[in-house]
């Protein structure tokens, strides 16, 4: 392979209880892991990743909020400002009647807002194709990364390494990130 | 880690004194409220018109008094109740992650016993005065306060159909209770699954009977106060008052023991599903509230509206309405909304005597405007009367907790409950 971009070398793992186990014995010797890929979550994964608090929920927070802005922003312009109308003996301004509305708008562009970050930031937007280590990390293998100019460690130290920790392949990858 | 919870002289002395704090507060109350008499007699306009013809429009001092007492035997009863619910869904749902802390919610159930007694005698001193349909002359068709109304609906509220089920739900929940209690034990002493296999059996009957006759108390001892006014949502708006009362109270006691070496093994995942059901059961009560203002008021029936109606426009409970949304909406829906804030003890302690006070001021609305109209009030005679049930219902609880070792040890998940990792 001759493409441009980083040298990586990529570990297989078959199990996430041997994964977990490969993870901490991989940062005992001084490596610096780039990314684990696995298809489905595993549990703890984040703590051993040494991962920071996912920012989602302050996403999920200010497109809420949003919602709810634009949820009595629209009704206030309607009902009270634009055209105002006595409906059922209320006030012009009746805030109860209201928040049936605003709550279901909150929730939905929160949960729009939500998903859409998520997206983003997963790579998975819906142009371009999501860069992947190994295909397989879609379907049935744990795939974690090691960067090699991250590393000090040449290259067959780290793949001997791995293959102590119980990886079922390792294999060069380069790829431009 | 302390395995036996130690009720020491100095806990006893403390409470000692928020009972005399709480007697002295009463007093001085009561020494206010009977000089202070006369003064405002008159019944509102609204209030008139909605209590025509039933001449019992007297006020006396002591009404405020037995409208106290109601609120304090209906609140505490209802968090003793709603602890042992707790316990008995842990066991239908077999839940895991509880089975450490399980011992607390247990300790409040004792409440149960004396609180339902005290109940009896507060209902036997103020019948009347707190339930207005107990008076035989609204069903006398030649009595000139005779009530259509209230008539209409006498296959149901009479005495001893009233007492009986008041009888029989305290006796059965209390028969459930016991049980739990012998299995809990036996389970402590033979150890094995088979105690576990009992309790999921007698929690599963019991939570079926609570759902039932959990709403049909609410509608007798608070609903029915309002005579003339009913809501089909109020069995589950008490319901929701009381169980995240209940849980709130579960969770600051679990931190409490866990600041004082009891309880070490509590993570901060065991504390963070409990933040998360005081915060979930908080939005469950706004949820519940809201369905019953929104109905009402959109319909705008006078006769479901009078309600609102006393509490809207009025001086003294307009406040409390509002603070009632703010303590336990706003707040505990802003503050609790964080991981962290669930995660770390500083928070929940903070956020759950705020919510057990949220949820008195609750049931000092529901119940107040039905009994004194306008001539009710809050100040030294409320928050004393609170702080003597308060110190009573704290001593019998931190008593019941030294009874039963504080971890039990023989629960067949104790194991997932201290691994316990969200």
């Amino acid at each position: 392979m001759d493409e441009k971009g980083k040298k990586f070398i990529v570990g297989i793992y078959e199990d996430e209880d041997i994964l977990l186990n490969a993870i901490s014995s991989v940062k005992d010797k001084g490596i610096n892991i780039y990314e684990v890929y696995s298809p489905f979550p595993v549990h703890g994964i984040e703590n051993k990743l040494g991962y920071k608090r996912s920012r989602l929920s302050i996403a999920a927070f200010c497109f809420g909020f949003l919602g709810l802005c634009l949820a009595l922003t629209m009704m206030i312009g309607m009902m009270t400002i634009d055209w105002p109308m006595i409906i059922g003996g209320k006030d012009f301004l009746p805030l109860p009647v209201f928040i049936p509305v605003t709550f279901e708008m909150t929730v939905l562009l929160s949960a729009f807002g939500m998903v859409g970050t998520f997206f983003v930031v997963s790579d998975l937007k819906p142009w371009g194709i999501p860069k992947t280590f190994d295909l397989r990390s879609t379907d049935d293998k744990h795939v974690m990364a090691i960067e090699l100019g991250d590393n000090k460690i040449d290259s067959k130290k780290i793949k001997t390494i791995l293959n102590t920790t119980g990886a079922s392949e390792v294999n060069d990858k380069v790829m431009d990130l | 880690m302390k395995e036996i919870f130690d009720f020491n002289s100095n806990l006893k002395k403390n409470i000692l004194y928020l009972f005399v704090g709480g007697v002295i507060l009463s007093l001085i109350g009561l020494y206010q409220i009977i000089n202070s008499g006369h003064s405002h007699e008159e019944v509102s306009q609204a209030v008139g018109t909605y209590n025509s013809g039933d001449g019992h429009s007297g006020y006396h001092w002591y009404h405020r008094l037995y409208s106290n007492l109601w609120i304090n035997v209906v609140y505490f009863l209802g968090i003793s109740i709603s602890a042992i619910f707790f316990v008995a869904i842990q066991y239908v749902s077999q839940s895991g992650w509880s089975a450490g802390i399980l011992r607390v919610p247990l300790a409040i159930g004792r409440w149960l016993l004396p609180g339902s007694i005290l109940m009896l005698i507060v209902f036997a001193i103020t019948n009347h005065d707190v339930f207005h349909w107990t008076h035989e002359y609204l069903y006398d068709k030649l009595d000139p306060r005779y009530d259509y109304v209230i008539d209409g609906k006498k296959a149901y509220l009479n005495l001893p159909f009233f007492l009986g089920r008041m009888v029989f739900f305290l006796g059965m929940w209390y028969l459930f209770y016991a049980l739990i209690l012998k299995h809990v034990a036996r389970e402590d002493k033979l150890g094995g699954t088979e105690s576990w296999q009992k309790l999921f059996t007698i929690s599963t009957v019991f939570v079926v009977f609570y759902a039932f006759t959990q709403s049909v108390a609410a509608w007798d001892w608070v609903l029915s106060i309002d005579t003339h006014w009913f809501s089909t949502m109020f069995g589950w708006y008490v319901f929701a008052s009381w169980w995240v009362s209940a849980l709130a109270l579960i969770t600051y006691i679990i931190i409490i023991l866990r600041d004082n070496g009891y309880l070490t093994f509590v993570n901060h995942s065991v504390l963070h599903d409990l933040g998360k059901y005081v915060f979930a059961f908080s939005v469950f009560w706004t949820y519940i509230w809201f369905s019953q203002f929104l109905l009402i008021y959109y319909a705008n029936i006078p006769e479901e509206t009078i309600y609102f109606v006393e509490r809207l426009d009025s001086d003294i409970y307009f406040p409390f309405f509002i603070v009632n949304l703010i303590l336990n909406f706003f707040f505990p829906f802003l503050f609790l909304m964080t991981r962290a804030s669930k995660r770390f003890t500083r928070f929940l302690k903070i956020a759950c005597p705020v919510v057990l006070f949220g949820h008195f001021i609750d049931f000092y609305l529901m119940i107040t405007p039905g009994i004194l109209k306008s001539n009710g009030g809050f100040g030294f005679l409320e928050i004393g009367l609170l702080l003597v049930f308060l110190s009573a219902f704290l001593f019998v609880i931190l008593k019941g907790l030294t009874k039963l070792p504080l971890v039990a040890k023989n629960h067949p998940m104790l194991d997932e409950s201290l691994h316990h990792d969200i």
